[in-house]
């Protein structure tokens, strides 16, 4: 499949503008850990890796995308109006009374959320339980679950990678932002997931890494992923960068559940403009 | 004496086996029911299931957290998942999960609490479900159904069926008695007056039903008519047959196998205070973790017995007749 990557990068780059207004006029969110996860996610629907129809949006032959990692909610609401799910301007009502723009996503409320999640460690099994229903319905959809890294550290998630490898799903995909980076400091001062990949494998699945901002790399290997038919649940380790395309985002990893004021998201979009 | 006997009702067998030929059942006629095991299928008795359906039966391990996720992945896709485990087990380890990915999420997911209650005995407190109501309680979207007997057992587990959305259903390890015939009428969120009375009203649920229709029996060799309540739906709660009561006989004993604080006697005394403020009295489990030990034994110590009942009835007797006088 070709793709174009130079209007996949153009998209990241307005999807990291969209998340950076939303979460600045709402003055709350956490940008940050959108923007780890940009380029996975503009693989994912734009790179023509998720089968999805906006007009029909729980068709029950979809691909499914869960957002585990919920505090990422803007960066999905950014991509599903884009997609063609909701109006755009809808996105700028995020954390606003009565809009359905949660701050963490709240399935029901908008099509195209498959899942409520924000409580991390749960997408994971609700993935699973998709993913199970697909092949006793012998659909031939696929589930993608997208986890931060400070999220494994979720007892739930390795239930949950036990019972997908014991029931061999493979038509589950997990991805994991591994920004390197929770809440209070770097993952491997405050909890260590090294061996990460070993851990995995030891549970029974397809271990792939990348690099979480290589469009053509992502797409690469989400596809192979996806054409494989291996019985076995597979994950993509995805290697990213907390805060990315805002210098002064990346190196500072406080801002996790902050947004930018008014002065730094200008200061912000200039960056990313130029990067 | 065994529960029910004063009253005539004839004995019953344990609920958990009831509880397996209602799941049995639904899935003979629905295929969308599907049975979600947390590793207990043997106590809870939902392996009835595993035979007749070995495909429709699905062993999660002994893991509730991913176990109730995958329910809601489940129902997403069209099934309606029942997730059996202990009650303690399924609310205690997976409340969040439950909470957001059923309660929140509106999912048609069915969980059942198996061993509610003390009356697991000897297995002891680390099992018991005493705290499950005030626990599913806390989550406002799921409809509780608290069975008290085979008939309503059947009735409970079709029902969850039929309504679209969360619900609880509580089973136990006791064998109720039979409180029901065959063919009685129900319907989620309205009471079940078994008994009408002017004097005062017993409101009871699962186990305590039996209790409170022996008590009924006790009192009425003392001339005293009492109404009982079977309140076998806990949310949402019966408000116009439970303001009726308080109204028309002015003294409520509330009876509950659970702990009293944030039980089914404080939720009926909310509505009470708010609509028909009258004497209350309950009959519950203080704040006490009980001991193991014979069902029988516990239900006497902890005093969850027709005498106990008795006894909190001529209590809300004596003050109804003061505030009168």
């Amino acid at each position: 499949m070709v793709r174009d990557i130079p209007e996949l990068r153009r998209i990241a780059k307005e999807l990291r503008l969209d998340v950076l207004e939303m979460t600045t006029k709402a003055a709350s969110g956490h940008p940050s850990s959108c923007f780890s996860a940009v380029e996975i996610m503009v693989a994912l629907y734009f790179g023509g890796i998720l089968s999805y129809n906006p007009r029909d949006p729980f068709w029950e032959g979809r691909d499914r995308f869960i957002l585990s990692k919920g505090h990422a909610a803007p960066l999905l609401y950014a991509v599903l109006a884009r997609a063609g799910f909701f109006p755009r301007e809808q996105l700028w009502t995020l954390r606003t009374l009565h809009s359905p723009l949660q701050g963490h996503p709240v399935y029901r409320l908008l099509p195209g959320v498959e899942a409520t999640t924000g409580s991390l460690g749960q997408g994971l099994s609700i993935g699973l339980g998709h993913a199970l229903a697909g092949k006793m319905q012998g659909q031939s959809f696929r589930v993608y679950v997208l986890l931060g890294d400070g999220e494994c550290q979720e007892g739930q998630v390795w239930e949950a990678a036990m019972a997908a490898a014991h029931f061999q799903v493979g038509n589950l995909t997990a991805i994991v932002d591994y920004n390197k980076f929770q809440e209070t400091g770097p993952i491997a001062r405050e909890m260590n997931l090294e061996p990460f990949r070993k851990k995995w494998e030891a549970f029974g699945w397809w271990v792939e890494e990348v690099d979480g901002h290589d469009l053509g790399a992502l797409c690469e290997v989400l596809q192979q992923m996806k054409t494989a038919r291996r019985a076995q649940p597979s994950v993509l380790i995805a290697h990213t960068v907390k805060g990315k395309g805002v210098s002064f985002v990346e190196q500072d990893f406080t801002f996790h559940g902050r947004a930018l004021t008014e002065e730094q998201a200008k200061r912000a979009r200039e960056e990313i403009l130029c990067g | 004496m065994r529960i029910g006997e004063r009253a005539g009702l004839k004995p019953g067998r344990p609920m958990r086996d009831v509880f397996g030929e209602a799941l049995l059942a639904v899935c003979e006629k629905d295929p969308r029911v599907i049975v979600l095991d947390g590793d207990l299928g043997n106590s809870t008795k939902a392996d009835l299931v595993r035979k007749r359906f070995p495909e429709r039966f699905l062993n999660m391990g002994i893991a509730e957290s991913n176990l109730v996720g995958v329910a809601s992945g489940l129902s997403a896709c069209g099934f309606i998942p029942f997730v059996v485990s202990f009650s303690s087990f399924l609310l205690c380890n997976a409340y969040d999960q439950i909470r957001l990915g059923v309660a929140m999420s509106r999912a048609n997911v069915k969980l059942v609490g198996s061993h509610g209650g003390i009356t697991l005995g000897k297995d002891g407190p680390t099992q018991m479900g005493i705290e499950d109501l005030a626990l599913v309680g806390g989550l406002p979207t799921v409809t509780i159904l608290v069975p008290c007997d085979r008939v309503s057992m059947h009735w409970a587990v079709q029902a969850a069926v039929e309504r679209t959305g969360p619900v609880f259903i509580r089973s136990s390890r006791y064998a109720m008695p039979e409180v029901y015939e065959d063919g009685a009428s129900f319907e989620v969120g309205k009471a079940n007056v078994l008994r009408e009375g002017k004097d005062l009203t017993i409101v009871a649920c699962g186990l305590m039903v039996g209790c409170a229709l022996d008590a009924w029996a006790m009192l009425r060799e003392e001339g005293i008519e009492a109404r009982v309540i079977d309140l076998h739906t806990i949310r949402p709660l019966d408000r116009d047959t439970l303001v009726q009561a308080a109204r028309e006989t002015g003294a409520l004993v509330v009876a509950e196998e659970h702990l009293l604080h944030g039980g089914v006697g404080a939720n009926v005394a909310r509505i009470v205070a708010e609509e028909a403020p009258c004497p209350m009295r309950f009959v519950g489990l203080a704040d006490v973790y009980p001991d193991s030990a014979d069902a029988d034994d516990l239900l006497r110590e902890y005093g969850l017995t027709s005498e106990v009942l008795f006894g909190k009835c001529h209590e809300v007797l004596e003050l109804k007749g003061r505030i009168v006088t």
